[in-house]
């Protein structure tokens, strides 16, 4: 195995995705992102990879789509406000079908909000974010060794599934420094004959576009993609259960959220309260089929969330609101204590105030 | 076993600094570690923290809300963080900047003129580091081995000759009664 280095989140993905055979990065430096950014001026120039800071966000992103139609993989990362700007050419790449990894460290909002971390684009993200019907594939760390591994998949299913891989990760999973390997097994990029590489006179143009000016065609294309959604939510959600055999509280928690929750289920269950977590590790594909299981034990979801609750929806979807779900949030910046995940299971569990 | 330490003073007395050599050397011990540093507003305004946690366990949440251990560079620092800090814990106060005692009595208070004993020394920018010393002496855990490792893996090879400055700075935190 490889020998562990402790590295910031941010840093661990942008290391990730140069192992994933990266050489191609757009940028524009916000907090608490800036480190991917730092890193990749660093290494890319050694590597003949290609580091750019672009002018702005919005073009960084079609920048990405240039890269992405030449068939090379490509990412651009930004935080929360920068991720709204780069909205329309994620929709684009969308329409056009083609992989991007793209990295969200979220801060809190709405505009220009703070820069301390947050998860409140949790809508923005599993809904697409920008205009048309279309999604991400979103991702969600919860320890540095995460980020750099979901990186390396985030490339891997852009590339098998045509669309955009978005790693939504907070600021504080992108400041911290832990451990992290990066022994990883890496899948060549598949062959993209699609890709805009110049015909050699040898077959016909290749076209990557967005346009669809006739409706009955655009309405098709549309329909053709969502089969391949339908396909990605059977085989690609993806959750961490952690203490779910036997659990009436469960817990759903993501990214930093869910390792302030592990440490409440922890003290839950040193109390005696049959306390459980899901960590949706994909928020699109949301884990449906975990949370329908734990129903079986389930009296009460609580939603941990560092937002006004968003995740909330999803879970409340995917459990038919056979048992009550409530919220225990932070929001703007804050995270919720230990303490008080700890005493919303406590109250869920009829002991508040004992 | 599980350590929780909060580092905390002005930006640029090398408390982020501390906290990864700290850190490191738990890596190096095969510990669970985590390191947290503060880069929000307050940074900005002068005050800087980072959190470290030790463990044999995975580490849960990386934010301390009761720290173990605080070592504390300056008097905002200690007044924001002392009455956090964990019953039985330990406080390290750098007491050259910090006129005032701790007014706590169920916490371990070790007073080192850190600071000073650092200009003394010619290395005025390297009070954090005779803080770590004392505190790694204090817990039994100065291996001088392991704290060149960690001190190398922190420091590039371009800057050896920082590497002896820090070592130096160590032992007089570790040598200070």
């Amino acid at each position: 195995m490889a020998e562990k280095v402790l590295m910031k989140g941010n840093e661990a993905i942008a290391e990730a995705a140069i192992i994933a055979g990266c050489r191609h990065y757009f940028g524009y430096p916000i907090t608490p992102q800036t480190e991917i950014a730092a890193y990749m001026a660093k290494r890319m120039p050694k590597i003949g990879g290609t580091f750019l800071q672009a002018e702005s966000e919005i073009a960084a992103i079609n920048m990405v789509y240039g890269v992405s139609a030449a068939g090379k993989r490509v990412m651009t990362s930004s935080s929360s406000p920068g991720i709204s700007l780069k909205s329309e050419g994620i929709s684009y790449l969308a329409g056009a079908d083609l992989p991007s990894v793209v990295v969200n460290c979220q801060r809190g909002g709405p505009g220009l909000g703070g820069i301390q971390p947050s998860q409140s684009d949790y809508f923005q993200a599993t809904r697409g974010g920008g205009h048309g019907d279309y999604h991400m594939i979103v991702l969600a760390p919860a320890s540095v060794q995460e980020m750099a591994q979901l990186t390396i998949r985030g490339f891997e299913l852009a590339d098998e599934y045509r669309m955009t891989s978005m790693i939504l990760a907070d600021g504080t999973i992108g400041q911290m420094m832990e451990p992290v390997s990066f022994d990883f097994e890496i899948k060549e990029a598949p062959e993209k004959p699609w890709a805009t590489t110049g015909t050699q006179m040898k077959r016909e143009h290749n076209v990557v576009n967005s346009l669809y000016l006739v409706p009955d065609v655009l309405e098709a294309k549309n329909f053709e993609r969502y089969e391949k959604y339908a396909m990605i939510c059977e085989k690609e959600a993806l959750a961490e259960e952690y203490m779910l055999e036997d659990a009436e509280i469960v817990v759903a928690a993501f990214g930093i959220a869910a390792r302030v929750a592990k440490n409440a289920v922890n003290a839950a269950r040193a109390e005696g309260i049959k306390a459980g977590l899901i960590r949706p590790i994909t928020l699109w594909p949301f884990p449906e089929k975990t949370f329908k299981k734990a129903l079986g034990t389930a009296k009460q979801f609580i939603s941990v969330e560092l937002s006004m609750g968003q995740m909330i929806e999803d879970v409340r979807l995917a459990t038919g609101c056979a048992v009550p779900v409530t919220l225990c949030k932070r929001a703007g910046g804050m995270i919720p204590s230990p303490e008080q995940v700890y005493n919303s299971i406590r109250e869920a569990a009829g002991k508040a105030g004992e | 076993m599980t350590r929780e330490l909060l580092f905390a003073g002005f930006g640029g007395q090398g408390l982020l600094f501390s906290g990864k050599v700290i850190a490191y050397k738990g890596l190096i011990e095969d510990k669970n570690v985590s390191w947290l540093p503060s880069y929000g507003p307050e940074m900005r305004g002068g005050t800087a923290n980072c959190s470290v946690i030790l463990s044999d366990d995975p580490v849960g949440a990386p934010i301390i809300s009761n720290p173990d251990v605080l070592v504390a560079m300056n008097l905002p620092s200690l007044d924001k963080y002392e009455p956090m800090v964990k019953p039985g814990g330990s406080i390290f106060v750098d007491s050259s900047l910090i006129e005032r005692k701790v007014t706590r009595d169920d916490v371990n208070v070790y007073y080192v003129p850190a600071t000073k004993l650092a200009g003394d020394n010619g290395v005025p920018t390297l009070a954090n580091m005779i803080l770590v010393g004392k505190l790694l002496q204090v817990f039994g855990e100065y291996d001088e081995e392991l704290v060149k490792k960690a001190l190398g893996k922190c420091i590039s090879a371009r800057h050896a000759d920082l590497l002896d400055l820090n070592l130096k700075c160590m032992e007089i935190g570790r040598d200070y009664e």
